[in-house]
């Protein structure tokens, strides 16, 4: 088990005959993640890397019954790109794409309302599920199988957290980026919620950065409803306000969605926060010493 | 992205967004001749920087006949304002609004924002006009109201109502009112802005209601589709090295410190921060160099690093993903050469072709100390630089 995709997890590419997508559908292939079609409008009945391309979303899903996608298109057409994977019934979309405009996502989000569909990112790393799939852009060799949930709003953060772990012998069950934008799909909550339901996950790493109030909501949550141990990292500390850090939803603005807020509220809904991003995989091993988890989560 | 006050008016009006009449003036001539043309017995000389806080600064004057608009402008054009969103150094006034007075009956605010929470547009109103909003969110939040706004139907007009309703605009104002924060919805999405801030929004006593100041900020993101923004730019409120950074589409935020920092990724460039900071240093800046960079693009990271006079050394912190550490170990080496770096200079290599990397730096003969891991990194260049 696992959270969101799994081996049997059937992936098209939106946009794949561009460059970025190209190298990271070979990186998918190697890893062993079923891509079944690619979509790139007018590129319909060529092939790429042994993948068929399909004119349509539609197209590509009824002829190979693909349920996930994952988007590398450019920011101008990326909503659009969403949306006809919405309209194309998938399960999940993972949209990797960054710097796609506030508005354009504001619609997404809004003509998702009542839809199956899952929507993981915008501006995310993507979904990993250790020596099953991987769908998106990170390293996949970093991560090892394992018990511990990872969800973060920062990609080389979430490296550099799954590397901790791994280097100490914790492998992973799933890792999710849900993305540095102010407007996502799937946020803290639903994963949380995904790892709480998910037999295979033991402990929540809950990595988040400034700006918003996404993680103040998150703990709420936690402290009402998660029955596994959650350790926390928020980055930019030492950002100062009004001024966009890199992400487009990393910004303090009207003294709200600072890191000192969200690890009090953090720390008041009993999750553990790591002092500095270095003690991340540390944390995690002193709170699963602490609920005596080190036996069932020691993978390696 | 954001543009003056005058800019944002001049948008407001092509919306139908009712404002004063008014001129911007670069020269104390074109500020008198300005006035004339207003013809108006009371006129406002504004300095027009990227900053609120003008009117307690000296920025704002209210001149009565055209001798008035003379002596006003010689005062605060190439004045440097101090308020407290332009830092200790304050900003020059190179620019200047002139605008016709008008007779305020009552002072409002109205807002639009993108609410995260729901994810949706959201038009704020309050009566405590010429606050700042978030002092009335701190003091008196009743006193702030809200519309949530659907994007398939836009504002409606019973929101506007409501708003106007709530904040007590007198009923003879409400038709303006409500005409005005309609098409100011209107300008926010078809605009792409990111902040839309009218404080105050005046009535008058001849009837109307106008946007006695504007601030409107827009999404970087959406300026591939907003040609005519793009031209509102003015590179003289921004930051030399933050304008380099973005031609080499590098994410550069200047700080304070005296540590430069180069990483990969928003967040781990965060996280850099804090644990200099953490090890009792101070970061220079916030610098990601993004997924993609070449050899190119981290020697130019490095020059813009170095262009800061403060820094006394430089933390390289890369996570190679998608990035290749031999990548950044040769624009490393080449942004040495290049430059010929005599401060410090840590780096932390982690992640994808890290042994190619690292061979890279030691074959390089340059003075470049090595980092295990980010404690590590952070500690070394915090004592080498802090001596």
């Amino acid at each position: 088990m696992s959270v969101f995709i799994n081996k049997d997890t059937k992936v098209l590419v939106q946009g794949i005959t561009g460059s970025t997508a190209l190298f990271h559908t070979k990186q998918m292939l190697e890893y062993g993640t079923k891509i079944v079609a690619g979509v790139t409008p007018k590129k319909g009945g060529t092939e790429v890397e042994g993948v068929p391309v399909y004119n349509t979303v539609e197209e590509a899903v009824t002829k190979t019954g693909a349920n996930a996608s994952v988007i590398y298109v450019p920011a101008p057409f990326a909503a659009d790109a969403i949306i006809e994977a919405v309209d194309a019934e998938l399960d999940l979309v993972i949209c990797i794409t960054e710097h796609i405009p506030v508005i354009d996502m504001v619609k997404v989000k809004r003509y998702m309302e009542g839809k199956k569909t899952r929507l993981v990112g915008p501006n995310c790393p993507g979904v990993i599920t250790p020596d099953e799939c991987k769908i998106g852009i990170m390293p996949g060799y970093i991560h090892k199988k394992g018990h511990i949930g990872v969800v973060s709003r920062s990609g080389t953060l979430t490296y550099e957290a799954v590397h901790q772990l791994s280097q100490n012998g914790y492998g992973q069950s799933t890792a999710v980026g849900i993305g540095g934008d102010p407007v996502n799909g799937t946020d803290f909550i639903d994963t949380l919620k995904a790892f709480n339901d998910d037999p295979e996950t033991e402990a929540v790493m809950m990595i988040g950065e400034i700006g918003g109030t996404a993680e103040e909501e998150a703990a709420e949550w936690v402290k009402e409803n998660m029955t596994k141990p959650v350790v926390g990292f928020i980055g930019g500390r030492t950002a100062p306000p009004g001024k966009r850090m890199g992400h487009a939803g990393a910004i303090i603005s009207g003294g709200k969605g600072t890191a000192e807020e969200k690890i009090k509220v953090m720390n008041s809904c009993g999750i553990e926060v790591a002092e500095t991003p270095s003690v991340m995989g540390e944390t995690m091993i002193k709170v699963l010493e602490k609920n005596n988890l080190v036996e069932k989560c020691k993978t390696h | 992205m954001n543009i003056h006050e005058y800019q944002g008016k001049e948008i407001l009006r092509q919306y139908g967004v009712a404002v004063p009449n008014g001129k911007v003036a670069f020269t104390v001539d074109e500020a008198v001749k300005v006035g004339k043309e207003l013809g108006s017995s009371v006129s406002v000389v504004k300095a027009q920087i990227h900053a609120g806080g003008r009117g307690k600064a000296g920025g704002v004057k209210i001149a009565k006949n055209e001798e008035e608009v003379r002596t006003y402008a010689e005062e605060i054009l190439g004045k440097t304002l101090i308020t407290h969103q332009t830092g200790p150094e304050g900003k020059e006034v190179k620019r200047l609004l002139i605008e016709e007075g008008c007779d305020i009956k009552q002072e409002y605010y109205v807002g639009l924002v993108l609410d995260r929470a729901t994810s949706k547009v959201t038009m704020m109103a309050s009566e405590e006009g010429g606050t700042e909003i978030e002092e009335v969110a701190a003091e008196t939040p009743e006193k702030i109201f809200k519309e949530v706004i659907d994007p398939v139907t836009g504002l409606m007009p019973y929101q506007a109502r409501r708003l106007a309703f709530n904040i007590n605009i007198p009923n003879e104002y409400l038709g303006k009112a409500v005409k005005f924060m309609m098409n100011l919805y209107q300008a926010f999405v078809e605009k792409d802005c990111s902040i839309a801030e009218i404080n105050p929004l005046v009535t008058t006593g001849d009837g109307e209601v106008l946007a006695l100041d504007a601030k409107l900020n827009f999404d970087d993101n959406a300026l591939f589709r907003q040609k005519g923004i793009v031209e509102y730019r003015d590179l003289d409120e921004e930051d030399q090295k933050e304008i380099d950074a973005s031609k080499y589409d590098l994410s550069y935020i200047a700080l304070d410190g005296n540590i430069g920092c180069m990483v990969n990724g928003a967040g781990l460039a965060m996280a850099t921060m804090d644990i200099i900071k953490h090890y009792h240093g101070d970061p220079a800046n916030f610098l990601d160099v993004g997924g993609g960079a070449t050899a190119e693009k981290v020697t130019e990271a490095f020059k813009i690093i170095l262009s800061d006079k403060n820094v006394k050394g430089i933390f390289v912190n890369i996570f190679g993903g998608i990035m290749k550490c031999d990548v950044i170990a040769d624009g490393v080496v080449e942004a040495t050469k290049q430059v010929g770096l005599t401060i410090p200079l840590v780096v932390r290599l982690e992640g994808t072709n890290v042994k190619q990397g690292k061979e890279i730096l030691a074959d390089s003969g340059l003075n470049i100390t090595t980092a295990e891991s980010m404690a590590d990194g952070a500690e070394k260049i915090v004592a080498l630089v802090n001596g």
